[in-house]
């Protein structure tokens, strides 16, 4: 199973308590990694939800490799 | 001198500013954002701006990247706080000089509308009430945001 880092910011850090983890999951993309995620902490719904891997905006259906750091991205409101 | 930057204090404007003195450029133009003491109706007390600054120093520098070629300006630079600010303090800064200002006019706009939108930064506000909240920008749900509203350079080039 690989082995991913997950980066938490703005409204979903304090909704999970913690800026990060790291965690083992069977999910093969990013999408099926928010699902897992999801199912544990009931993350707020949000439209429009990016996603960034590896400090790289990146696809939902992006295939997870081992070391990969996972960040969502919830709608920006810089300015 | 990174074009796109976070800061976690205060900015020096006179510093910033000076560093986009360049003699062929005729034209300086500033963008301040200021933190409002109303949002949606809400008294707002203080706000706090927290960033995703490995990817948002990178996007941020596209974007002034961008700006400067597709404008054809000499110089731009764009600054944005992360933390906690009061009212009327200053929470972003972006500078642009060129020959002439109507470039420079529309880099700046170009800059402070796509960092609002692109760059991934969070704002929280602190409301006199005593709740709080995170602020989504109000064109995220209308997905990526509209490049053509800027006018063509070309368009603007009967200055000279």
């Amino acid at each position: 199973m690989p082995n991913i880092r997950v980066e938490y910011f703005a409204i979903l850090r304090e909704h999970v308590g913690q800026t990060s983890e790291e965690l083992q999951t069977n999910a093969k993309t990013v999408a099926q990694l928010f699902d897992e995620l999801d199912g544990r902490y009931q993350f707020p719904k949000m439209v429009n939800l990016k996603v960034a891997i590896n400090d790289e905006f990146g696809e939902w259906n992006s295939a997870l490799t081992d070391g990969d750091s996972v960040v969502f991205i919830p709608p920006v409101a810089g300015g | 001198m990174k074009s796109f930057e976070f800061s976690g204090c205060s900015l020096d404007l006179d510093q910033l500013r000076e560093k986009l003195f360049d003699p062929a450029a005729g034209a300086y133009v500033g963008f301040e954002g200021w933190v409002r003491d109303h949002n949606e109706g809400r008294q707002v007390q203080r706000l706090e701006y927290e960033a995703y600054e490995e990817l948002g120093a990178k996007e941020g520098e596209r974007i002034v990247e961008d700006a400067k070629s597709r404008f054809g300006v000499t110089e731009a630079r764009c600054v944005h706080r992360t933390g906690q600010l009061e009212i009327g303090d200053l929470a972003v800064w972006v500078g642009v000089s060129s020959p002439h200002r109507d470039e420079a006019f529309a880099a700046c706009r170009y800059i402070i509308d796509q960092v609002k939108h692109r760059v991934p930064i969070w704002k929280k506000e602190q409301y006199v009430d005593g709740d709080s909240g995170w602020i989504n920008c109000e064109r995220c749900d209308a997905g990526a945001p509209a490049i053509d509203i800027y006018p063509d350079i070309k368009a603007v080039d009967d200055r000279k």
